[in-house]
């Protein structure tokens, strides 16, 4: 399989595909894994524990880390995601209990934290979803919400007029709201 | 009584846009260190190998456990460091 075919596969494969072709030693699926969950993890530091950026960066390389040791004792591979997110904040707990920047109450140290987790949660069904995309809209979607880049700059940047940029986003936002229906529909009720 | 809102609803342009911009991207070269986990850790394995059958390498890379992970391509972080120094 050509490389371009085989990591638009990988961008492609559910949390469980990827984590059964990390057991089975594929370099490639790891970094996906990686890269599929690095905003994730960085967010939950970041955001939900107001980690420094070096203790950040700790929690990061180490829930990575125990990933990559732990990954076959996974019961269920498609719950790599609150796995992840459960060893990201009990992480994040020891660092900040290590650092002694605040009390040692988990309750204090707790607050606040599901709410974000939530939002952060939705964040990555978002990001998921958009990695289904075709690429052009996966592109101009990125281009307009993460990067605020205006229509004249995307325009520029795709060789497209600025004036279809507009309609462009639209089509791209109705897919997307497409595949997050999709996975809404097909999420697991338990 | 409120008309429940269909799903797609909940996904307008505003609350896509939030959501894209609630995680924004982690450095690339801690996503590369991360990434390239499984090459390290097999370069890891095969000094503690190395080491295994030879007192003489083994001694040589306690001695220099940075100058050992340069050797296998691999760039040292103190918790690597760490990490070789148990497997020896």
């Amino acid at each position: 399989m050509e490389f371009h075919q085989r990591m638009t596969a990988l961008s492609t494969a559910t949390d469980a595909g990827l984590v059964a072709r990390c057991r089975d030693g594929d370099d490639d699926a790891w970094e996906e894994l990686v890269r599929r969950f690095s905003r994730y993890v960085l967010a939950i530091a970041q955001q939900a524990y107001r980690l420094s950026p070096a203790d950040a960066e700790d929690v990061f390389q180490e829930v990575f880390a125990r990933t990559y040791e732990r990954l076959g004792d996974l019961r269920n591979d498609e719950a790599v995601r609150p796995w992840i997110a459960q060893l990201t904040r009990r992480l994040c707990i020891d660092r900040i209990r290590a650092g002694s920047r605040e009390s040692a109450d988990p309750e204090a140290l707790e607050a606040g934290v599901d709410d974000s987790l939530d939002r952060l949660d939705e964040a990555l069904s978002v990001q998921e979803a958009m990695l289904a995309m075709p690429d052009n809209c996966r592109d101009i979607l990125d281009r307009f919400f993460r990067r605020d880049e205006s229509y004249a700059v995307i325009g520029t940047a795709l060789g497209l007029p600025s004036g279809t940029i507009a309609s462009r986003i639209s089509r791209c936002l109705a897919k997307l709201r497409e595949q997050l229906e999709g996975r809404e529909h097909a999420r697991p009720t338990s | 009584m409120p008309v429940p809102r269909h799903e797609y609803e909940m996904y307008d342009e505003q609350r896509i846009g939030e959501l894209l911009r609630a995680m924004p991207q982690a450095p690339e070269a801690w996503v590369l260190t991360a990434a390239r986990l499984p090459a390290t850790r097999r370069a890891i394995e095969q000094i503690a190998a190395l080491a295994g059958a030879d007192a003489t390498f083994r001694t040589q890379t306690l001695e220099d456990l940075e100058g050992a992970l340069a050797r296998a391509g691999v760039e040292a972080s103190p918790a690597l460091v760490e990490h070789l120094r148990d497997r020896l």
